[in-house]
Order: structure tokens, then C-alpha cells, then sequence
């Protein structure tokens, strides 16, 4: 960025100052993951006599351990795997359904395309908070509660990823859907070998958005899964709490925490770019 | 736009938009009609009939004390939601962006609130402020100060308004840099030249320069703030206290699910339906214009 280092960026003290204001900025925003983190590895006794370490303590192996394998209802080690399944089946499922449709829509004429198009363009607007109760008579009703399936498809019902592989595949040149035909290749030849492979980015980018948003559901979960086996993570650190005055486990629900952050973070940082790209591409 | 080159066949398409109509159709429309259908009616003590009401429902919304407050309470706690996360990420933006080196660094480091749920979120901020562990409460207390937001209504409303803006800074600082980095640092020269200091170059030229980004960001923040905050009221205050934080789709769930009082949970849904159906509006018409800038 040698074109930006002109007379109006900062040097010495200026610098300095603008260092110091994102530090605070910094510290801030991980101040309180930082205390989270102290609070999973003391024992309850530091925490409930105020005001609790501000350094990590030793109880880390305990703490972490007690959570996966016992928890308080249920354990957590089945929690993250309950989100595991839920993020990844909306993820995947959607990019699937997405594709497919995106692919129809963009490629063939078929009668009722124009009301087809129309009818994905409305779900934009709807998200699953406004609709629970019907949503969820829906899902008691086809004895769905409780599992995988209705944890995920009420969340694929959106057009979000059918419209933004529309976008991309107006773009791809018509020449190459030409070649194709003029070599007598099948549509779905066609759909596999030359329109997946030029997706591949923006599928990884959509990704990366979806597993967050999945992972991080809680109104969904929270309505459908009665049953603490089939709790997952995000909505699971709620049910840890006691009703009433009992004193929470706090060692233990702070390191179910951190275990609910760590897969989402591990995907953001990890995968920065495409994450940023796909949060600007679905936005569009 | 229509594409020139298309494929022959109809039934190929039908069978691969098929599973997306189905699942739309199922769990998308079909649910959106039974609110809408539902919101006319009240079901009779026993669930056994429903009696048609026709907008009795929405009347009785509008004319109860309430839901009106909730109107209010929703208004309130967007609009800070709003303000405080954008101020925080476009100050942090700014600073960032007069970096030459280091400011990938940064960025690393501010995008994690993104990937943290606002369920846990909620959990995080309600440890530092518990009335009994927290040790921000206890702090507070040394300095005099008697923290609880069990009790006090404007505390609730400040812990859930942080806990809300705090994770919505990632997504901010992001899209303002983005919008930062886009503006021609000539333009910036230019007026340093002819002896411009920060705060009037920032003022005459960043902040203008800036609006489209701005703008957009105001209308993605407030529909944030009314439909993804439920895992952070849920778990920090539960609507409380007396009902000093039941933003509108909070409210939608304790009448429908906690209450059982399907007419109006399904009246408040076509409510919230035609409000996101105005912001989406907004939404649509102005990105029309972003893509000009």
C-alpha cells in the first residue's frame, strides 16, 4: 500500500496516539472473553468470593473436563456435537437446494420460472423469528421435534444463497455454456464440470457465513429441542443456570462458553478473506 | 438480465428447483400463512374452536398498554444498539485506517465478536455484571456505585444495549474500513495541502464521502438490533425487569409460547412482518444506489 503512505499519514507521536486508540479498542472488545477464559480454569470458591482473579488459574484440565463429559444437564462433548450437525446440515444444505435452483433459474426456460423467482425473492424479508409459533406447530406436527431435521431445514427455507449464486452465474461468460452444447454435453455435465468448479469461492465464502449463522441459532434450538441430549451448544449455556437462588456453576458454564466460541472463531480468523468476502458478497 | 445461451427441457428444471419449492413451501410460506390466518382469530379457552375476530386482534394490540411500551421499549434499545456499535467501529475504523502497516493485524483481532453467538454474548456480560459475582458490579461498589439490573430498569437496559453493540462492532469496523479505504487519498491530500486538519477534512470530506456506507449500515444495524437480540435478552434479563426490556420479537415469543396466547403472538408476527417489509424496502432501494458510488 506504498500509494497510501503519503503527508497525511501519521508518523512519531501521532502514531503512536492512533496505536494507543485501537489498543483500548482491543482490550475492550476481549475483555470480556478474557474473563471468561480466567473463569473456566479457577474453582467456583475464587469466583463466589468477589471480585474473582483477573490471571488464569490452574483448575483449567478440571473445569474443561467436568463440562464435556457431565456438564449440568447434559454433556457438553453432545451439545457441540448437536451444533456441528445443525451448522454444517444448514450450510451444506443450503449451498445444495441453492445451487440446484440458481443453476434452473439461470440456465433453462421453464413455465412458472418468472413466479418462481418471485416467490424466493419474498423469503428475504422473513426471518425465522416472526413466523415461530406456525414454524413450530409445523415441525410438532410432522413429529420432528427433537431432531436433526427439524433443527435444520425450517433454517434453509430462505432464498438468501439461491440469489447470490443467480448473481454470479450471470456472470459467467455464455460461451461456455455454448462449447457445451455445441459439444453435446448434458446439462448437468455442463452443471458439474464447469459451473461447480468456477463457484468454488464463492461456495466456500457462503459457507464460512452459513456454519456462523447456524451455529450461533438459539430462538430455534431453544423452541424444539425439550430433550437436553439434543440441546446444542449456544442454547444449552442458558439451561445451565439454576432456577431460583442456587449459586450457578460458573467454572463450568464460562468453559462451555469458551467451547461455544472456539469452533465459530477458528472459521472466522481462519478463514478471514473468504469470510469477509462473504459477508460482503451476501450483502449485496 | 436473461442469459442468451439456455438449455432445452423443462422437466430437468422443474425436479431441480424442486426441493427448494418444497421446503420453502412447507416451512416458509405455509407457516406465514397460518400468522397471518391465525392472527385473525382467537382460539376459545380449550383449544377446541376459534372464533373469527377479524382485526380484533390488532385492536387489541394497539389499544394495550404493553405492547405499546414494547413499540417504545424495540425503539429505544435499536436505535442505542445502533449508535453505540457504529460510533465504537467507526472510531476504531478511523484509527485503522490512518495505519500504513498493522492494520491487518487489528482487523484479525476485532473480527472475533463476529463469530461469538449473542446468546453467549449475553452470558459473557451478565458474568461481568452479575449482582453477586461480577466483577465489574464489584468494582463498582468500591467506587460507590450499587449495581443491579435485577431491580433497576435503565441498568437492564444498559447491559442488554452493550451486550448488543459489543457484538455487532466486528461486523461494522469491517464494512466502515472497507468504505474508509475507498475514498481517494488524493482527495485527502488535496485538502491537507490547502491546510486542512483532520477533524475538517474528516468532517467536509471522510464523513460525506462515507454516508453511503453509513447509511447502509444504519438500516442492516436496526434490523440487527430487532430480530437477532433475542439470545442476548433471553439470557441477560428475560424482558425484565417489569417487562423494561421485552423488545417486540421477545414478546412474540413469552405471549406465544410462554403465555399461550396464539391470536396476538400471530397478530404481533404480521405486525413485525410489515415492519421488516419496510426496512427491507428501504434496504433494496438504497443498495440500488450504493452500487452508483
Amino acid at each position: 500500500m506504498s500509494e497510501r503512505n503519503g503527508m497525511v499519514e501519521k508518523r512519531g507521536g501521532g502514531l503512536w496516539l492512533t496505536h494507543l486508540g485501537l489498543i483500548i479498542g482491543v482490550a475492550f472488545i476481549f475483555f470480556p472473553i478474557w474473563l471468561a477464559f480466567v473463569a473456566s480454569t479457577v474453582d467456583q470458591q475464587e469466583i463466589v468470593r468477589p471480585p474473582m482473579p483477573l490471571l488464569p488459574g490452574d483448575q483449567l484440565i478440571e473445569n474443561y473436563t467436568k463440562a464435556l463429559t457431565s456438564g449440568v444437564n447434559a454433556p457438553v462433548a453432545a451439545m457441540l456435537l448437536n451444533s456441528l450437525i445443525m451448522a454444517m446440515g444448514i450450510a451444506i444444505g443450503k449451498i445444495a437446494i441453492s445451487l440446484l435452483s440458481a443453476f434452473a433459474i439461470v440456465y433453462f426456460r421453464f413455465p412458472g420460472r418468472k413466479l418462481f423467482f418471485w416467490l424466493i425473492f419474498l423469503t428475504l424479508m422473513l426471518p425465522v423469528e416472526v413466523r415461530i409459533v406456525p414454524t413450530f406447530e409445523v415441525i410438532a406436527n410432522f413429529g420432528m421435534l427433537n431432531s436433526y431435521s427439524g433443527l435444520i431445514l425450517p433454517l434453509i427455507a430462505s432464498a438468501t444463497a439461491t440469489f447470490l449464486f443467480r448473481q454470479f452465474f450471470m456472470t459467467v461468460p455464455d460461451e461456455l455454456a455454448e462449447a457445451a452444447r455445441v459439444d453435446g454435453a448434458k446439462p448437468m455435465r455442463f452443471f458439474i464440470d464447469i459451473l461447480l468448479p468456477m463457484s468454488r469461492t464463492n461456495i466456500a465464502a457462503l459457507f464460512v457465513i452459513l456454519f456462523i449463522y447456524g451455529w450461533n441459532q438459539y430462538l430455534w434450538p431453544l423452541l424444539i429441542t425439550t430433550d437436553p441430549s439434543m440441546n446444542t451448544i449456544v442454547m444449552g449455556i442458558k439451561q445451565m443456570f439454576p432456577s431460583g437462588d442456587d449459586i450457578a456453576d460458573w467454572p463450568v458454564i464460562m468453559a462451555t462458553s469458551i467451547l461455544a466460541m472456539v469452533p465459530p472463531v477458528i472459521v472466522v480468523v481462519g478463514m478471514q478473506k473468504l469470510f469477509i468476502r462473504g459477508l460482503v458478497e451476501s450483502e449485496k | 438480465m436473461e442469459k442468451r445461451v439456455t438449455f432445452k427441457g423443462i422437466w430437468l428444471p422443474l425436479l431441480l428447483v424442486l426441493p427448494q419449492i418444497l421446503i420453502t413451501a412447507v416451512f416458509f410460506f405455509y407457516p406465514a400463512g397460518q400468522a397471518i390466518y391465525q392472527s385473525l382469530f382467537i382460539p376459545d379457552p380449550f383449544g377446541l374452536s376459534m372464533q373469527w375476530v377479524g382485526l380484533g386482534n390488532f385492536e387489541y394490540l394497539l389499544s394495550d398498554r404493553y405492547y405499546r411500551a414494547s413499540f417504545l421499549t424495540t425503539a429505544i434499545f435499536s436505535i442505542l444498539v445502533t449508535v453505540v456499535s457504529m460510533g465504537v467501529a467507526l472510531y476504531l475504523a478511523v484509527l485503522a485506517d490512518r495505519l500504513i502497516k498493522g492494520s491487518g493485524t487489528y482487523r484479525t483481532l476485532l473480527i472475533w465478536p463476529y463469530a461469538v453467538a449473542p446468546a453467549v454474548a449475553g452470558v459473557l456480560w451478565l458474568f461481568m455484571f452479575n449482582t453477586r459475582v461480577g466483577v465489574v458490579t464489584w468494582y463498582l461498589g468500591l467506587l460507590g456505585y450499587d449495581w443491579n439490573h435485577v431491580l433497576n430498569e435503565g441498568e437492564a437496559m444498559g447491559l442488554v444495549v452493550v451486550a448488543s453493540a459489543w457484538g455487532r462492532i466486528s461486523y461494522n469496523f469491517l464494512f466502515f474500513l472497507a468504505g474508509l479505504q475507498a475514498i481517494p487519498k488524493s482527495v485527502i491530500e488535496a485538502a491537507a495541502i490547502d491546510g486542512a486538519r483532520f477533524w475538517t477534512r474528516f468532517r467536509t470530506i471522510v464523513w460525506p464521502l462515507l454516508s453511503p456506507t453509513t447509511f447502509f449500515l444504519l438500516v442492516v444495524n436496526i434490523i440487527y438490533a430487532f430480530f437477532e437480540t433475542f439470545g442476548v435478552i433471553h439470557t441477560i434479563t428475560s424482558g425484565g425487569p417489569q417487562q423494561a426490556t421485552t423488545i417486540l420479537v421477545y414478546k412474540v415469543y413469552s405471549d406465544g409460547f410462554v403465555g399461550q396466547d396464539l391470536g396476538s403472538s400471530a397478530a404481533q408476527s404480521v405486525i413485525l412482518l410489515a415492519i421488516v417489509s419496510v426496512l427491507t424496502v428501504v434496504q433494496f432501494k438504497y443498495i440500488e444506489r450504493r452500487v452508483h458510488y
